[in-house]
């Protein structure tokens, strides 16, 4: 083995991007090796610089960025410094590439099949009629039916998995001896992303392809990579075989991500008690509340044990149809039921096109139900008007997902969580000054950032903002519509630990609905499967996690990446 | 498709009728009366005034003169000029030498605009892009006209490259330096556009993704950056026909072509409201049909709107 | 199964102090707050041309505040015995057909040119705006009556409306003077270039109005009168901020376009179309070519720092751009 030559060798990259002639830089003294065959991981964080990386060896550095020092050899040339036709032809036959996201990185405007046959042409692989032959071959690899039609399809008549794979037919369409695979399936749902890499996996393997996996995922890349390399801020601060890596991470930023990955986490039993602890006390802060709210004038509630009882939610949205004066019914959420008992979580979990936002979009009055009702604290809220209907507003906020379009970025941080004072007309300008010093206190803010914009502050900045902003009118209830999605596994799991501690000492209501199986386990107490629209299975995390009823639940329990390798190996 | 064609036909109906409603109060509004001043300093008698205004339903109420004129314009009768020929003889004559003016515009604007923009699209920041961006610039910031009397002198009259007035004779040649007068603005704007397009898709995700198959730089360049950058190009060109056709009204001024720009301008000056109405019109119905068929061929060119 | 190890793949760890860990998420505190205005005006203070088109439009601004800091010559004083007198001292580029100074016109003229392109957009970005926005945020009856309103208003090529209008409203007040006359082009060209602006702005709404903080603003039980004024206008107006400067130039085209015809602003105003107009017989006979160069050059000038404006304004705001 050892006489083995590398296929790819990085040795001290330097990749700087460069803005008014200063240079940035984005990598320093990266080194990797990758052997014929093998699978490397690139693990980082967004700016991490596993990207740029990934894309200085193949050389297509966005804009302004360049290679500043070092060497990249491929196939024992050095070709970090090669011009543009020299990597044309190391491009699509020698070294292929997935990118990430698979919406826009096909042509629209041409069909599918046409665009992996121009892959074909260019690398002299085949030509004409063969070439067609080749295409629809290339799909079936890739795992789609029907190729023939396929072929013929536009990408907006695919569904993103479809795309996807359409993509990894075309990166390895010239048979590349290296596939660089960047996030190749962070933007799809879970079940379908395992699907893909798995298959990816066996295709790679059967072809003998090395693999240069980029991923933001811990989990992921020790399930599917050999070796892993970690990067932290442009550098590279551990490298390892896979499993050693997991199991005794020796840097400190290594050991952070292990500890904070949601995969990892998710099997932890400590997260689990931690977990138990929260409930305890925010329940009983909860009833407190409760208590106090049965006997108080102008608050929407009776101080019932369920604050929200949702019963049997019917959405159907009207969409036009193939004809004008025909309209097709798409029923979004079916005959949905659950119950918020006071103080606890309930998440509610399903994949795109499950209808779980628009359960939550109802519950928050923001949608109107077509059937069914929603119950606040025994209070059906489509009945309530006028004052009592603003009144619900304030013991029921929201958190969204996208930290950078949840906040006016017109609006100074102050103004954002002063808005719903205002709106209600709450205390004088100086109380409220005081007020929202107090919420960024309580969401670990400087108050510094009163005065600053949006645009200044990294994503959980934001969602710190933006859960200070709902906490503002003292609500019961928090509906926070994929609050940590977006956000990177630090980060994310910071705001989970905020999450949970606000709830214990406020006697919070969560309302949590996410995509991420493997996020339930550290911030809710019962699940709500959904698909297409109904509810699958409920249950207690725990009977969710160790012992599913349904088919459905198993599958998305097992799509959780890098589940098994620590309480398994 | 087929009901997306049916539809936009259906949605042209009402902006049909509504801007010619518009024109017709508008020209309603003109104070004085048109037939007092059709006679000029002549004496009349109030029967011939009579009979003049029955002749040109002048009589009726405002909204009964525009249905008679809409139900007239459906039967191809336009109504007469105040010289007595049916307009509908006058547009027949004008209308062929205005198009064939605004489609050698609209050629030259759209071969020239696109090269160029492309050009400095993909060559951002360099020298031919800067100097092209300075060129436009100017092309926009002075009025037609102005350039309309330099190049007629200098290319008309000094050096005698073209006659400096068409009148009679339109030819293709006779009409060449008008068109190029005509379609001068729009060129700078269809440069503008065509290398926004082009420097914006340069760096799209789909670019990166064909260069990373290996292409060859000319192939991504042709069939991933221009075949996208077009699209946006190809709107603004068809919507420019009805631009042209207004822009015509000061061209064929300089370059004396009887043209419907002229016909418009002599009807304004003289208030003959058939006319007036008539040739607005025409030229709305260009537009629309224009703005129909670039949305039509835009399904064509961009697969996503097909059944739309 | 353990693999070898292979060459190059050994366990590594970095040194804890080459990277050392920083706070997950640490607030930036040194820098001062900015908004997204103050940023745009930090990118457009080190943009050249937007340099280039603020010294040109201060200069624009004395000149119409102050036009007689430039010459002595009174643009009305005209002398029939001067007519095509070359440059002289105190008239630096002479005189025109009617024997006025063809300079202190010139300076003078800026007023006017400038008045019908500034009312016209401010008209034009407050009725399009509004129309547009209520559009784009309604949605149903209310943006298909407005849409279609507009798109009959938009059906009509600009300058052949504003013919058959002026020809109608001119002899409405015959004795106009300035403002009347002004305000009659102002008003036509408003009248059918405000569809543009309203199409710009409800596609902007539209855009806006599906963001999450419109959503959270709801939430909090803000009306939708406070959640169309406050949030979704304001962070949908900067495409037509950027349109309205270029538009502003093209209408002082439009009008010197329209006096050029005879139908723009009366005689009796001085203004840059009304000189270039009236000297375009001059360039026919290929003589005294300053006579139109002069005032046509200052309209030119003028537009071109409007439309330069417009481009540094836009790339400032361009959203590719501001991403950090």
């Amino acid at each position: 083995m050892s006489t083995q030559q590398p296929l790819l060798e990085v040795r001290d990259l330097d990749v700087a991007f460069y803005a008014d002639k200063k240079a940035i830089p984005a990598v320093q003294g990266a080194n990797l090796t990758v052997y014929p065959g093998q699978t490397v991981a690139i693990v980082g964080e967004s700016g991490s610089g596993k990207s740029t990386t990934a894309h200085a060896i193949i050389g297509l550095l966005p804009g302004t960025g360049k290679v500043t020092g070092g060497q990249i050899v491929f196939d024992g040339e050095d070709v970090a410094r090669s011009g543009k036709k020299e990597f044309q032809a190391l491009r699509g036959d020698q070294i292929g590439l997935v990118p990430q996201d698979p919406m826009s990185n096909l042509n629209p405007l041409w069909r599918v099949g046409t665009q992996i046959k121009e892959s074909l042409i260019a690398n002299d692989v085949a030509k004409g009629k063969d070439a067609d032959r080749r295409v629809h071959e290339l799909l079936a690899e890739a795992g789609l039916n029907d190729v023939e039609r396929r072929a013929r399809q536009y990408p907006h008549e695919f569904s993103g998995g479809m795309r996807q794979r359409a993509l990894i037919a075309m990166g390895l369409a010239a048979r590349p001896k290296l596939l660089i695979a960047d996030e190749p399936t962070s933007a799809l749902d879970v079940t379908v992303q395992k699907q893909i890499l798995d298959h990816l996996d066996g295709l790679t393997d059967e072809l003998g392809t090395a693999v240069l996996l980029i991923t933001h995922d811990l989990g992921l890349a020790a399930e599917r990579a050999d070796h892993i390399v970690v990067m932290y801020k442009g550098r590279v601060v551990e490298s390892g075989p896979a499993l050693e890596i997991l199991k005794n991470p020796e840097h400190p930023y290594t050991q952070r991500l292990v500890s904070s990955a949601p995969s990892i986490a998710s099997q932890r039993l400590s997260s689990v008690k931690e977990r138990e602890k929260v409930r305890e006390r925010a329940i009983q802060t909860a009833g407190e509340i409760a208590a106090e709210i049965a006997t108080t004038e102008g608050v929407v509630g009776k101080g019932e044990d369920n604050i929200i009882v949702v019963e049997n939610l019917t959405k159907i949205f009207r969409l036009p149809g193939d004809r004008p004066w025909r309209k097709t019914e798409l029923r979004a959420v079916d005959d949905v039921s659950f119950a918020l008992p006071r103080g606890t979580t309930t998440a509610i979990v399903g994949e795109s096109g499950s209808g779980k936002s628009t359960v939550a979009r109802m519950v928050l009055g923001l949608l109107e139900p077509t059937e069914g009702t929603v119950k606040f604290d025994g209070y059906d809220t489509a009945k309530l008007k006028g004052k009592r209907a603003m009144a619900l507003r304030r013991q029921m906020q929201p958190v969204f997902q996208n930290p950078y379009a949840s906040l006016d970025p017109m609006y100074t941080v102050f103004k954002s969580i002063a808005e719903p004072l205002d709106t209600h007309g709450i205390g004088t300008s100086k109380e409220r000054e005081g007020k929202v010093r107090d919420l960024l206190d309580k969401v670990s803010l400087p108050t510094s950032v009163m005065r600053r914009y949006p645009n200044e502050l990294s994503g959980g900045q934001r969602q710190r903002v933006a859960i200070a902003r709902a906490l503002a009118l003292e609500p019961e209830v928090v509906v926070l519509d994929e609050a940590v999605s977006a956000l990177d596994v630090l980060v994310q799991a910071q705001i989970l630990e905020l999450l949970n501690d606000l709830q214990a000492e406020m006697g919070l209501s969560y309302l949590f609905i996410t995509h991420d199986l493997a996020v339930v386990r550290q911030i809710a107490d019962d699940v709500l499967v959904m698909q297409d629209g109904r509810v699958v299975e409920t249950a207690s995390v725990t009977e969710v996690f160790d012992s599913p009823r349904e088919q459905y639940t198993r599958k998305l329990l097992d799509a959780i990446p890098g589940r098994d390798l620590l309480t398994t190996a | 498709m087929w009901w997306y064609t049916a539809r936009r036909i259906l949605q042209t109906i009402p902006v049909l009728l509504g801007s010619t409603l518009l024109i017709y109060a508008l020209v309603f509004l003109r104070p004085g009366d048109p037939v007092r001043a059709l006679f000029g300093d002549k004496p009349v008698s109030e029967a011939t005034i009579a009979q003049v205004r029955e002749q040109y339903n002048l009589d009726e109420p405002f909204l009964i003169q525009w249905l008679l004129f809409l139900k007239g314009a459906l039967t191809g009768d336009f109504g007469q000029s105040f010289t007595g020929r049916p307009v509908i003889d006058l547009i027949a004559e004008a209308f062929p030498v205005t198009i064939k003016l605004a489609l050698m515009a609209l050629v030259i604007e759209a071969v020239l605009g696109i090269i160029a923009g492309t050009i400095a699209g993909l060559r951002k920041g360099k020298l031919f892009d800067s100097t092209m961006l300075v060129v436009s610039l100017l092309v926009i910031a002075v009025p037609i006209f102005v350039f309309g009397f330099v190049f007629q002198l200098i290319f008309g009259v000094k050096l005698e490259w073209f006659p400096p007035t068409v009148g009679g004779n339109t030819s293709f040649y006779n009409l060449l330096l008008p068109a190029i007068v005509l379609g001068l603005v729009s060129f700078a704007y269809v440069l503008r556009l065509t290398r926004t397009s082009v420097a914006g898709n340069l760096s799209a995700d789909h670019v990166r993704t064909a260069r990373a198959k290996g292409l060859a730089e000319g192939v991504v360049v042709r069939r991933h950056v221009l075949r996208n950058s077009l699209i946006p190009v190809v709107t603004y060109l068809g919507v420019d026909i009805g631009a042209l056709m207004a822009g015509a009204i000061v061209t064929e001024g300089i370059f004396n072509i009887p043209g419907v720009g002229n016909l418009a301008y002599q009807a304004v000056v003289r208030g003959e409201t058939p006319t007036i109405v008539s040739v607005v019109t025409i030229m709305v119905l260009v537009y629309i049909l224009a703005a129909l068929l670039v949305d039509l061929l835009y399904a064509l060119l961009d697969p996503r709107i097909r059944y739309a | 199964m353990p693999k070898p190890t292979l060459p190059g793949q050994e366990r590594y760890v970095a040194p804890a102090e080459e990277t050392p860990l920083a706070a997950v998420d640490s607030v930036q505190v040194d820098e001062t707050p900015a908004s997204q205005w103050r940023e745009a005006w930090k990118q457009l203070r080190r943009n050249p041309l937007f340099l280039a088109s603020a010294v040109l439009l201060t200069i624009l601004a004395v000149v119409i505040a102050f036009p007689g800091l430039f010459t002595n010559a009174d643009p009305r004083f005209c002398e029939l015995s001067r007519s095509l007198d070359p440059a002289e001292p105190g008239h630096p580029f002479g005189f025109n057909f009617q024997g006025c100074d063809v300079w202190s016109r010139t300076l003078y003229g800026a007023r006017a040119s400038v008045t019908v392109g500034v009312l016209t957009t401010l008209l034009v970005v407050l009725v399009g705006g509004i129309t547009g926005a209520v559009a784009g945020f309604k949605g149903g009856w209310a943006d298909a009556l407005i849409s279609r309103v507009g798109d009959i208003f938009f059906a009509i090529p600009l300058i052949l409306a504003a013919i058959v209008t002026l020809s109608s409203v001119k002899n409405w007040f015959p004795d106009r003077g300035f403002w009347g006359g002004i305000m009659a082009v102002v008003l036509t060209l408003a009248l059918f270039g405000w569809p543009q602006i309203a199409r710009i702005m409800r596609g902007s709404v539209i855009e806006v109005k599906n963001y999450e903080f419109v959503d959270a603003a709801r939430a909090i039980g803000a009306s939708n009168r406070r959640n169309l004024w406050r949030h979704i206008v304001p962070n949908a107006i900067s495409p037509v901020i950027v349109t309205a400067t270029v538009s502003l130039g093209v209408f002082i085209v439009a009008e010197a376009t329209l006096s050029f015809l005879g139908l723009g602003l009366p005689f009796s105003v001085v203004s840059w179309g009304n000189d270039i107009a009236e000297a375009q017989r001059l360039v026919r006979s290929g003589t005294r070519l300053g006579v139109m160069f002069v005032p046509a050059a200052a309209l030119a000038l003028t537009v071109l720092s409007f439309i330069l404006l417009g481009d540094a304004v836009r790339d400032a705001l361009d959203p590719k751009a501001k991403k950090r």
